[in-house]
């Protein structure tokens, strides 16, 4: 019951890959290490969702709160490698109407 | 109706981390009653973001007990999970108000981060009731598919058109 979050940057390539579950109580960490990245000028953040096997709207609103800062920066953001049940929350909330997300790992590389 | 037959209660700070703790509890139940993966997937989302709400908004820093209540009614036939705090009367039509998925037409700076919580326990429970008397009581029932019991109607099927 807990997350960890890796950031791996490469010039303006931010890779964040989550590990773990996203809740309310590991929701603080992944804002505070998301949201500095989608305020930086023209990046292009890739978040790996592969080894998150949890999530519910608490994780959802910080990727809302990340695309509305990236949006503002002129950033990009982009989900990639979310699971059948991850999708499928995306799916009931409208996330993916919203935001970029690609459940195709073949990106990472 | 089936008789009760098992009835589980706790009661925990309401603080973030103990929400992972009743997620593992009401999984551990409903897979003890047989319901099959998603839809104990789906229970456990729902009773965390009822416990979200009451980590967030049940109460002041000031107020000395702060707890969540969690009730489970173990059925034949079904789960009832009640998730219940002790923050006070509340306005059950105004905590309802402003619901729904992402609005997918707005412009991006103008898309809403919360409201979404109540939408998913409607949207993944097979009936939810809410009161407000003395503090937020959301009351959810998710019925046992087998072959024997009845469907019912506005279950998972919902979203499948989004695809």
């Amino acid at each position: 019951m807990n997350l960890q979050v890796d950031v791996r940057e490469e010039e303006q390539e931010k890779h964040v890959l989550l590990n773990g579950e996203v809740d309310v109580y590991t929701a603080s960490l992944l804002k505070e290490k998301l949201i500095p990245l989608a305020e930086k000028p023209n990046a292009a953040i890739i978040v790996n969702l592969s080894n998150v096997n949890y999530i519910d709207s608490t994780g959802v609103g910080i990727f809302i709160g990340a695309l509305k800062a990236s949006d503002k920066s002129n950033s990009s953001l982009k989900l990639i490698g979310a699971n059948a049940r991850v999708k499928r929350l995306f799916e009931i909330t409208g996330l993916d109407e919203v935001m970029d997300i690609d459940s195709d790992q073949r990106e990472e590389v | 109706m089936a008789q009760i037959s098992d009835l589980i209660e706790l009661k925990m700070p309401a603080k973030p981390e103990y929400v992972g703790v009743v997620r593992l509890t009401v999984s551990g139940i409903a897979n003890r009653l047989g319901y099959s993966y998603d839809d104990i997937e789906d229970i456990k989302i729902a009773v965390a973001e009822a416990c979200t709400n009451v980590v967030n908004h049940a109460y002041d820093d000031k107020e000395e007990e702060q707890v969540m209540l969690l009730k489970c009614g173990v059925f034949a036939d079904r789960l009832e999970l009640i998730v219940a705090d002790r923050g006070g009367p509340i306005d059950v039509d105004s905590f309802k108000n402003g619901k729904g998925p992402i609005a997918a037409n707005q412009p991006i700076e103008e898309l809403k981060e919360g409201g979404l919580g109540l939408f998913l326990i409607e949207t993944l429970m097979d009936k939810v009731e809410i009161s407000g008397d003395s503090g937020v009581v959301i009351a959810m029932t998710k019925f046992l598919q087998r072959g024997e019991v009845e469907q019912n109607g506005n279950g998972i099927s919902k979203e499948a058109p989004n695809q």
